[in-house]
């Protein structure tokens, strides 16, 4: 690494060669995370078929693999998809806005890709460990629903600008009880820095996580987060019964697969959110020798994948909500729990030394 | 020329382009997103003004939330140009005066002792563990308290006069009641009755 930096520095000046060498080296890193994570979203899709067949008692995908090996049957399905999806024919209708047509998806993944910047995978293993971590991941997390509002408004269809109009009310409405529900782990935790919040959870066992003081919390984050990625049974934006398919009825080929990419990409970012905030993020749930022997990253992928399943599950199992009913459950339950959670997690952190040290207390304050 | 000074060039040329594209564009969409545009590039320079809790919180307030409920009004309406700019020489004079007192008020800010080049330098780098959120913070709930709760005062009011103005109630309208949905038994709805089995009439 070192020796590398000597090679910009001579070859462009110290002032020059310092920054084109950060440059280069956050390049690759970025490229590090966006490439396996992709990867990783096209395999959810995979996961997701499999998974919601086998609970509907059906084989799901089960054709395609690679060089005829046949115990990888239906592992290629989701490369032969993007295939797929690569090949076919962008269609942008005639009385579509064109420049906002093509710019929705792009605004819809890029938000995704960018919140991963803070996160971490190990305690080294960070793009930026920026101070203000969290706040930058609100920000990022509340940026996408651009996306969806331009691509229903572009298309200039009536079903299309339903959809986005929905989507819009319900991102806004559960980003609220998201927020709180992350500022009482910011109080937990005294910090903004994503790295810190996990380490404030670090001690014997996975009662020091903060899944326990903050358990209705947990609940809210989760199921907010369905609601934030509009995945079933929150998925009144595309609602293929009312309004066909929503914001992205009009799309077709790879500008209706960076839409499907980044409703992946969000899912995973919720799993690692939610992984990171009350699961203890890298950290073993016991911290004893087998435990400790596996690295924080594989722990961290596993928490994703069990927080991820969860998604699926909610998809395979529940009906589809009817709108007042989300709206109802955003504003007249989750921010009132939030409300009085963080009214009551203040209370606590304010009582005498004494009591703060008194057995289940003294694991979390 | 350092490489901050290519990014605050770069950021400051996006914002007054931005800025000029939210009042020329005839389409309020176009104006709307530019308006967005203009917002996060204004928090890129407040990042390198070592202002990081401000430029994030101006993504998430402005960008993330008043902004999206600003297009979604604008993309309902259907604007008639023509209508609107009907008075524009009429009311020109008033809105040049406007301007005008506002440029005299911000040259006077800015142009004056307080705010010159030489009181207000580059701030200074700070430390990597130095947060800049903690001090605001301590700031706000220490030296500032009294202003900062009146604020929220002044903001919780006006929140709730707009609803007070705004709230109507209809007599004739539909609502559901969840805990009554929830609460429904089988014995409130479904009455079984027990029949003895009729003979088919020949």
């Amino acid at each position: 690494m070192e020796t590398i930096q000597q090679y910009f520095i001579q070859f462009f000046g110290s002032q020059w060669g310092n920054m084109l060498f950060l440059l280069t080296t956050n390049l690759v890193f970025i490229f590090a995370i966006a490439i396996p994570l992709l990867l990783g979203v096209a395999y959810l899709t995979f996961a997701e078929r499999k998974i919601i067949a086998y609970m509907q008692i059906r084989v799901g995908p089960n054709r395609v693999t690679f060089f005829g090996i046949p115990w990888l049957r239906g592992w290629g399905q989701p490369i032969a998809d993007a295939v797929k999806a690569i090949m076919k024919e962008i269609i942008i209708p005639t009385g579509a806005n064109k420049f906002l047509f093509v710019l929705a998806p792009v605004l819809t993944i890029m938000p995704a890709l960018a919140a991963w910047a803070v996160i971490p995978f190990s305690p080294e293993l960070v793009l930026a460990d920026i101070n203000a971590g969290l706040l930058y991941i609100l920000a990022m997390t509340s940026m996408g629903i651009y996306g969806i509002i331009i691509a229903g408004w572009a298309s200039n269809s009536k079903y299309a600008f339903l959809g986005a109009m929905r989507s819009a009310a319900q991102v806004v409405s559960y980003e609220l009880a998201m927020g709180f529900a992350l500022v009482c782990v910011l109080m937990m935790s005294q910090s903004l820095n994503i790295g810190d919040i996990v380490s404030g959870q670090q001690g014997d066992s996975l009662l020091n996580w903060y899944l326990i003081p903050l358990f209705p919390m947990f609940l809210v984050y989760l199921i907010s987060g369905v609601a934030e990625t509009n995945r079933a049974p929150f998925d009144v934006a595309e609602g293929e019964s009312e309004i066909v398919a929503g914001f992205h009825v009009d799309y077709s080929g790879m500008a209706f697969t960076v839409f499907f990419l980044a409703e992946y990409a969000n899912m995973i970012l919720v799993a690692t959110l939610t992984s990171i905030m009350f699961l203890g993020g890298w950290l073993p749930p016991v911290d004893i020798a087998p435990f400790t022997w596996i690295p924080g990253f594989v722990w961290l992928l596993l928490k994703i994948a069990f927080i991820l399943f969860f998604f699926l599950w909610f998809r395979a199992t529940f009906p589809r909500y009817r709108y007042d009913q989300i709206m109802r459950l955003g504003w007249k339950i989750f921010i009132p729990i939030t409300l009085i959670w963080i009214v009551v997690l203040g209370l606590i952190m304010q009582l005498p030394e004494s009591i703060r040290d008194v057995f289940p207390l003294n694991l979390w304050f | 020329m350092s490489f901050q000074d290519i990014i605050f060039y770069l950021f400051s040329a996006i914002l007054i382009a931005s800025a000029l594209g939210v009042i020329t564009f005839r389409n309020p969409v176009y104006s709307a997103l530019l308006l967005v545009l203009s917002f996060i590039t204004c928090a890129g320079l407040w990042l390198l003004l070592e202002a990081e809790f401000l430029a994030i919180t101006l993504v998430l307030v402005y960008v993330g939330a008043v902004m999206v409920l600003f297009l979604f009004v604008v993309m309902m309406l259907d604007i008639n140009l023509v209508k609107l700019r009907e008075g524009f020489w009429k009311w020109f004079p008033f809105g040049g005066l406007i301007a005008l007192v506002m440029v005299i008020e911000i040259s006077m800010v800015l142009m004056g002792k307080y705010f010159g080049l030489d009181e207000m330098p580059n701030p200074q780098p700070h430390a990597a563990d130095y947060s800049n959120t903690k001090e605001l913070g301590r700031l706000i709930y220490t030296e500032y308290v009294y202003a900062f709760e009146l604020a929220a005062v002044l903001l919780l009011i006006a929140m709730v006069s707009a609803i007070a103005l705004t709230l109507r109630h209809r007599e004739d309208k539909k609502v559901l009641d969840p805990g009554k949905q929830i609460s429904v038994q089988k014995k409130d709805r479904l009455r079984i009755v027990s029949m003895p089995a009729e003979k088919k009439n020949q």
